[in-house]
């Protein structure tokens, strides 16, 4: 028997049987289960002798086509209720459907890549290649507790400089305000380190809010709080869409 | 109204992130949402019309410029890295995740057939998919969705704009 080889490894064991429909030119309303089982088998057993990682997905599949295989060749109980009905009664129907909306979806994700993409067909001005979270330089974040939070709280306190503090005008700032503020700003920017969002005019006023309003919006879940090691900044990430 | 159509390209110009038309009337107040979306509409032509590297596109429920697509040869040279590819399976996975939002993991993974923990924290990591909340059934699964930067990516102005799955049925007719 000569095997058709296709390197690329299917995406799953609906994939390697919409391989074998398509291979074999059959209607994927009447699939001639024995055959399809047949080939699967010996796929599977290819992918063995060629040291692929055979997950147990394929493994499942086969189970699945062997039960049908088996159910078909039972008669069918004669009426039970309201007659025999060929459709509902057909131990194929639900991996047809199965295998329906997999090839629907696996179109879908051709569309996807069909289309024009950022960084790849258009791209934005000045944009630089985007750092994504956790593919910063080798560190890789890790969820912020409350001591690591206090920390840089007591940081940012301990680099204000004494002789402002007599300036602050006590009704300028109130938590709601930070909070608005501090969503904005995420809204725009997506991440922030907890120093960007104190911005400039660095009170002790301003820090405690800033704080109080981090905390506010992590417990509300509207943010995550995310820092590489310790000591290292602590970066904010919005968590809604607006 | 020259002037004001000026001012928006520089706003757009200026902006990190496409920048939305409720943006651009708290800098011009004095016109309407219909106002701007006229003045959207010169700029576009504006820049179509000059015929330049790049254009005005809404994407992503904002205005930003692209370069055009078929000068991507050459942008590709100037950033030297190459373009972020996602694998089939992640496309198929994020394809899931697009039309079935908000959806859990466990019928991601019956779609698929396979599990897609692996892809999933990818694209979450990627910030195509995130967490919109979770499933009021037992053990509370956590449901995903697709983000404001999927639309960005995929070039989209909104999830409306996605091709419906029974589109894609008929082409395969």
């Amino acid at each position: 028997m000569s095997y058709e080889i296709k390197l690329d490894v299917f995406e799953g064991p609906l994939d390697l049987l919409l391989y074998l429909i398509r291979k074999n030119e059959i209607d994927i309303y009447n699939i001639p289960i024995a055959l399809i089982t047949r080939q699967y088998l010996e796929y599977l057993d290819l992918m063995k002798a060629l040291n692929l990682d055979l997950a147990g997905e394929y493994l499942v599949l086969a189970a699945t086509l062997l039960h049908i295989k088996s159910r078909m060749l039972l008669p069918v109980p004669e009426e039970e209720d309201g007659g025999t009905e060929d459709e509902a009664g057909d131990p194929r129907a639900e991996l047809v459907q199965q295998l329906l909306e997999y090839q629907a979806f696996k179109e879908a994700a051709l569309q996807l890549d069909r289309r024009t993409l950022l960084e790849r067909d258009v791209f934005k001005r000045g944009a630089p290649p985007e750092a994504l979270p956790g593919e910063e330089g080798e560190e890789t974040p890790i969820e912020a507790d409350i001591f690591t939070l206090v920390e840089a709280f007591q940081r940012m306190l301990s680099q204000l400089d004494q002789a402002d503090l007599m300036e602050i005008d006590l009704e300028r700032i109130s938590l709601a305000d930070r909070i608005n503020e501090i969503m904005d700003s995420l809204a725009l920017r997506r991440d922030m380190t907890f120093a960007e969002l104190m911005g400039e005019q660095i009170t002790r006023q301003r820090i405690v809010y800033t704080f109080l309003a981090v905390l506010e919006l992590m417990k509300l879940r509207m943010i995550r709080v995310y820092q590489a090691a310790s000591f290292a900044a602590i970066r904010i990430f919005i968590v809604g869409e607006e | 109204m020259e002037e004001d159509i000026a001012i928006l390209d520089a706003l757009i110009f200026s902006s990190e992130t496409p920048l939305t038309v409720e943006r651009m009337r708290e800098i011009l107040p004095q016109y309407d949402r219909q106002g701007i979306l006229g003045l959207l509409k010169t700029l576009a032509e504006h820049h179509e019309a000059r015929q330049g590297g790049f254009g005005l596109c809404e994407i992503a429920g904002g205005w930003q410029f692209y370069s055009r697509p078929d000068l991507a040869p050459w942008v590709r040279k100037l950033k030297a890295g190459r373009p972020q590819m996602l694998s089939p399976a992640a496309l198929e996975t994020l394809a899931v995740v697009a039309y079935r939002q908000p959806v859990v993991k466990a019928d991601i993974d019956r779609v698929r057939g396979v599990d897609v923990g692996g892809t999933l924290k990818g694209l979450l990591e990627k910030r195509l998919v995130r967490m919109v909340g979770r499933k009021d059934v037992p053990g509370r699964p956590i449901l995903y969705g697709t983000t404001k930067r999927f639309l960005e990516v995929f070039q989209l102005k909104d999830l409306t704009e996605l091709p419906t799955l029974t589109e894609l049925k008929d082409i395969q007719a």
